[in-house]
């Protein structure tokens, strides 16, 4: 085992998995001889060359699009879109094309692609280059929506999406990138299979619900708030779609009490899917109402640093929502 | 390449029963047996000119909704596209999940579609960058309609395909038309050929009521992309002779007298009385011609009435690769 950060464990995934699939290639933004914005694709154009990390024009529909295209002739694309903000001109192809080709063309024509694309704030990165993007996409039957918290599942997870028939969506908390470190395996071929969450802590009294950057925090603030006597059950959701249901029942059965935690906005956030799933076939285990604790419904993240703290969900402000929810 | 008499026949055979069943459709509309159709009336010679120069079971076709006739030419029977028409089991491009003439048919390299226009441009781009990972000599072609060509995703897919010199050709079926609004709303250049100067590619011009025309057009484009030179857009310059779809009434937007005076120009006139000044068809081969059109239109309308439709529940998959049971 070695310790490696969030940032190289991407990269170690899609290395390998080039290496491993000669129909994988890489294509997006600056992601070849700079090796990516994030240098998420460091060193991959010098092993495998231009034909294979291909840089694209400045257009993220060219990139989608293309990369939809290229697998309908039976390659593997790794689509980076260089921020989620910068998403949405290739939403059409996304919701249009990718998600529905499988449908629409009765099993004929399927779109095996992952689109990578960092999400999130707390970066100083302002309106653009902060968004949570998830839930433009957890409504869309013919995606798979994948969100890492730590180094261990972001590299099984993505060998899992790039082998994946399907276009799978990653969305990478890049606030973590170069924060969250963690220890995986050295030599060794895993995969996480995308679908199941995972119970990341174990405790009694209560469930918090979360995925990505504000996972790493609510573990963080689990632990202070043990120290208060406060046992909490933390389950990294890690798969958004489709939702594991089964796991999120099962916490709230042990601790009656559940706190959905993530920094894209409240209102048709991906905290209302889980709050939803937990009312219809969790009601009867619950002692409180099920909380949500998630960016406020402002635009987005703003640029100067007290309206982004203001805005950004923090270990804090979790640990806080958590001692509400106990004293209820 | 000079095409042979049984190429010609054979060409203008393919026109010709595209036509006679984008006919029956709209009658079939107008007795309540189908709920839609969207046609090609008056763009059968760039359809059949262009997918002709393409190799069968080796090239791509990435189409659009107007592209019957080339649907058919690429091996769709007239069965399979009236049984398309009416959302029944067997219909080949979707399981009759989408509307009609939303074409694909895999066994012909024939990708699927949908009705967002210009979304199918990069697919073919990306089909073409494949091709080129793994050094193939497939081309693909792919169509769109002029009003479509304002759309920045046609671009994009033109733009990839010119800076990596992929070997696409980008037909521009250019009826004059999108719905109501003509071409000059849509661009500023006389022709979206000349598009092309931006984005540094060859831009072609071509008749497209004249199939042979269109034949030797494309194939050149096909020769050019098949040897590495590159993509290549041309606009095939034609009219639409009906209304948009079943949907619309384009009295309201143009004149009868226009749309009578198009009919003259009709492309299966053209190319009719093209094959007969060359010796190629007489009037009684001709006749011969139309029965048999008009018997397999008869038989696939018997064949598609009598098929079944498929059971509600079958619409609940497959939304995911996992769930294809057939692949």
């Amino acid at each position: 085992m070695s310790e490696i950060t969030l940032i190289e464990a991407i990269r170690q995934a899609m290395d390998e998995e080039l290496a491993r699939d000669k129909n994988a290639f890489v294509i997006g933004e600056d992601v070849g001889v700079r090796g990516g914005v994030f240098r998420a694709t460091v060193g991959l154009f010098e092993k495998y060359g231009p034909e294979r990390v291909v840089d694209s024009p400045l257009a993220e529909l060219t990139i989608v699009g293309v990369g939809i295209g290229a697998a309908l002739y039976g390659k593997h694309p790794i689509c980076e879109i260089q921020f989620a903000d910068f998403i949405f001109p290739a939403f059409n192809q996304i919701i249009s094309e990718a998600a529905k080709m499988t449908y629409r063309s009765n099993g004929e024509w399927t779109v095996p692609m992952v689109i990578r694309a960092p999400y999130g704030g707390g970066i100083s990165g302002g309106l653009y280059h902060s968004q949570s993007v998830e839930a433009f996409f957890t409504h869309v039957p013919g995606l798979k929506v994948v969100i890492p918290s730590n180094p261990y599942d972001a590299k099984g997870l993505l060998k899992s999406a790039i082998r994946d028939p399907n276009p799978v969506m990653f969305f990478e908390p890049k606030k973590g990138y170069r924060l969250i470190k963690g220890e995986v395996p050295d030599n060794e071929d895993y995969i996480v299979p995308i679908g199941p969450a995972k119970v990341s802590r174990e405790g009694k009294d209560l469930s918090v619900f979360a995925y990505g950057m504000m996972h790493h925090y609510v573990l963080q603030a689990a632990e202070t708030v043990a120290k208060e006597g406060i046992d909490v059950e933390v389950v990294d959701l890690r798969t958004l779609y489709p939702v594991d249901r089964e796991t999120i029942l099962e916490s709230v059965h042990k601790t009656s009490k559940a706190l959905i935690v993530h920094e894209d906005n409240l209102t048709g956030g991906y905290g209302a899917e889980v709050a939803a799933t937990i009312a219809e076939w969790g009601f009867k285990d619950l002692d409180a109402p099920v909380r949500r604790l998630a960016g406020p419904d402002v635009p987005a993240v703003p640029f100067s640093t007290p309206m982004q703290d203001w805005f950004m969900v923090n270990p804090d402000k979790i640990a806080k929502a958590i001692r509400d929810l106990a004293a209820f | 390449m000079t095409l042979s008499t049984e190429k010609k026949k054979e060409m203008f055979w393919m026109m010709l029963l595209s036509r006679r069943l984008d006919e029956r459709a709209w009658v079939l509309h107008r007795q309540g047996k189908i709920a839609f159709h969207i046609s090609g009336i008056g763009q059968e010679a760039a359809q059949i000119g262009a997918v002709y120069a393409l190799t069968q079971g080796k090239d791509w076709l990435v189409p659009y909704y107007r592209d019957l006739a080339m649907l058919l030419a690429m091996g769709m029977t007239p069965t399979e596209f009236v049984i398309s028409l009416m959302g029944k089991v067997g219909e080949p491009s979707s399981g009759a999940r989408q509307m009609p003439s939303h074409f694909g048919l895999r066994r012909a390299r024939v990708v699927s579609h949908s009705a967002p226009v210009a979304t199918q441009s990069p697919h073919a781009s990306g089909i073409a960058l494949g091709i080129r990972m793994d050094r193939k000599d497939e081309v693909v072609l792919t169509t769109i309609g002029e009003g479509s060509t304002s759309q920045g995703e046609w671009y994009e897919a033109v733009n990839f395909a010119a800076v990596h010199s992929l070997p696409v050709i980008f037909l521009v079926e250019n009826n004059e038309y999108a719905i109501s609004v003509p071409q000059e709303k849509q661009m500023a250049v006389k022709s979206s050929a000349d598009k092309a100067c931006g984005l540094g590619l060859p831009g072609i011009q071509v008749d497209g009521t004249q199939v042979f025309e269109v034949y030797e057009a494309v194939l050149e484009a096909v020769e050019r992309a098949r040897k590495g030179a590159g993509a290549t857009v041309i606009e095939a310059k034609m009219y639409r002779l009906t209304p948009h779809s079943s949907d619309d009434d384009d009295r309201s937007y143009r004149s009868r007298e226009e749309v009578e005076a198009h009919k003259k120009k009709d492309p299966i006139l053209l190319a009719k009385n093209q094959l007969i000044v060359e010796g190629l068809l007489t009037e009684a081969e001709y006749e011969k011609l139309e029965e048999k059109a008009r018997a397999e239109v008869d038989e696939s309308v018997r064949i598609a009435t009598e098929a079944p439709y498929p059971r509600g529940e079958d619409a609940a998959n497959p939304v995911y690769a996992e769930e294809v049971q057939h692949v």
